[in-house]
């Protein structure tokens, strides 16, 4: 009997190992063999039906012409990293301070809110060119661009989370007598972590689609203007390949949010399991 | 020690209406009592209890704390809520030592301290866990222990058992006792549970809502220590039966829907 009891114990600890070889399988192994089919796919349309390469190149020469051009395209992406990194990591030192006194006073909120929903209603294609007029051909209407596509939802999403707070938690405070910036500090900020990783996830995205608008009406470098540039003389795989790296770049820092969050406040995520 | 001189709390509420939560409420309750304050939603109890912690103010009458006048949350007291609201980042440990880094009053002696609750409330070698790993009822163990940690004259508890299940709740209930025995405290203890209200009190205060008042005060006789065996002492049967009229009226044994 007891020989017979030792499988089932054995087979009971096994399927959580398990369950996370096949997390990994569908996390990671899947969506690279759907992509890599995908491409395949691709590659053998464009030969089999002769797509001409300035409708839509094949995955090989978009490969071909890119690496062509490799040290000007490795350019051409730095610069477009670093206005998306400027306009991000700026995104954040406004969106905090702004959140936490949007949270902490009716009043300025009250005053504060509408101008925040108007530059979000403003064509941000449309303003980039009239914010060059104003700042210059460099980097900072770049940014101001960048920041102003990325950091509404961060704003929200902050503010939210700092109003997430059980009220009790609030009572505990004041009832231990503690100043409000202790209460920001120990419990209302840590409280909206969560709240900041999915403000800050959807903001990394828009940071990208920021920089590349921006780079489309003012900048003499960066993937945005790779992609106009090559257009206009109908160079369309290096197109395809600057359209191919935006979205890696995309994913990538997506990927980085996500995997600080992981790190740093293992609680926060909903990803972890318990015990580990 | 906690002295309620015709105290009236009205609110505002949001469409300009004027509620009186409490009207005239004067109770006093004597050091290391155990007080239940019993009553349906809307009668003030949670209210009454804020009054005490100094987190809200009455809008007429006096509360206070050893003949002071509660004017602000006072260091005496420690308050438990329904939900444990623990903090989720944070260990159990830290959790207990929470309202001490609030107040700068932490020291050396504060992880001793805080571990020597755990150990009252059965949590050693918990210490060191997240508060998701706990159970319900444990979290609520942590709660209590984050309420004791400064260690103050008044327990202040808030329907601390209300969220837990019934087995939960009764096993709780005797646990409470248990430590209140080895650490007298004066206990202001609101509850929905009328056989809760009854095995824990010297006294229990029945409110009527509307606005919220002291139906009566009932002293409960029973021997201690007392277990929900008790239940079956016709003292105890004659308590709760009492109890249950003040809330219900008569109303209950025919119609007791359409009374609620």
């Amino acid at each position: 009997m007891s020989v017979q009891a030792a499988p089932p114990l054995e087979e009971r600890q096994k399927p959580p190992r398990r369950r996370k070889r096949s997390a990994a399988l569908y996390e990671v192994v899947l969506p690279l063999i759907a992509t890599a089919c995908l491409f395949l796919l691709w590659e053998g349309a464009v030969r089999a039906f002769n797509i001409p390469g300035y409708l839509l190149p094949a995955p090989t020469d978009i490969w071909k012409d890119t690496m062509a051009i490799g040290p000007t395209v490795a350019g051409h992406t730095m610069a477009t990293f670093k206005t998306v990194m400027l306009g991000f990591v700026a995104s954040i030192l406004i969106s905090l301070p702004l959140a936490v006194v949007l949270t902490a006073s009716p009043t300025i909120a009250a005053a504060v809110y509408p101008f925040l929903v108007w530059t979000q209603s403003i064509p941000k294609v449309a303003l980039a060119p009239i914010l060059v007029v104003l700042l210059g051909t460099n980097e900072l209407p770049r940014i101001v661009i960048t920041v102003l596509v990325a950091f509404f939802p961060l704003v929200i999403s902050i503010a939210t989370g700092l109003l997430s707070v059980p009220p009790e938690l609030i009572e505990l405070s004041r009832a231990c007598r503690a100043s409000k910036m202790s209460e920001l500090l120990r419990i209302r900020l840590p409280y909206a972590i969560p709240f900041i990783f999915a403000g800050l996830k959807v903001a990394i995205s828009l940071a990208v689609v920021g920089a590349v608008v921006a780079e489309f009406v003012n900048a003499d470098a960066g993937l945005g203007f790779l992609i106009q540039t090559s257009t206009a003389f109908f160079k369309v795989p290096v197109a395809f390949g600057a359209l191919i790296i935006l979205s890696v770049m995309g994913v990538v820092l997506f990927q980085i949010v996500v995997a600080a969050e992981r790190v740093f406040f293992p609680w926060s995520s909903s990803n972890t399991t318990p015990g580990t | 020690m906690i002295s309620l001189n015709r105290v009236t709390r009205v609110f505002n509420s949001r469409d300009g209406d004027q509620v009186t939560a409490l009207q005239d409420v004067s109770l006093e309750i004597g050091r290391n009592e155990f007080i239940t304050l019993v009553g349906p939603s809307g009668c003030g109890k949670s209210t009454l209890l804020r009054i005490v912690a100094g987190l809200i103010l009455p809008t007429a009458g006096r509360a206070s704390i050893g003949g002071e006048e509660i004017t602000e949350p006072r260091a005496e007291t420690g308050i438990v809520f329904q939900a444990p609201t623990l903090l989720p980042w944070a260990s159990v440990l830290d959790n207990v030592l929470f309202p001490l880094r609030m107040m700068h009053r932490i020291d050396s002696g504060s992880t001793d301290k805080a571990m020597a609750l755990l150990k009252l409330v059965g949590l050693n070698g918990f210490e060191s866990k997240s508060p998701r790993e706990l159970s319900g009822g444990m979290q609520q163990r942590v709660a209590i222990c984050r309420a004791l940690v400064h260690d103050p004259d008044i327990l202040l508890m808030d329907e601390p058992f209300g969220a837990l299940d019934a087995l939960t709740r009764e096993e709780m209930t005797m646990e409470l006792l248990r430590i209140w025995g080895e650490r007298p405290k004066t206990v202001l203890f609101v509850t929905h549970s009328i056989t809760e209200a009854v095995v824990l009190a010297d006294r229990v205060v029945v409110m009527s809502p509307r606005p919220g008042r002291i139906a009566e005060i009932i002293e409960i006789g029973l021997p201690r220590p007392r277990s929900f065996e008790s239940e079956a002492t016709p003292e105890f049967h004659q308590a709760s039966q009492h109890i249950r009229q003040l809330i219900f009226g008569t109303r209950h044994v025919g119609s007791g829907r359409a009374a609620a």
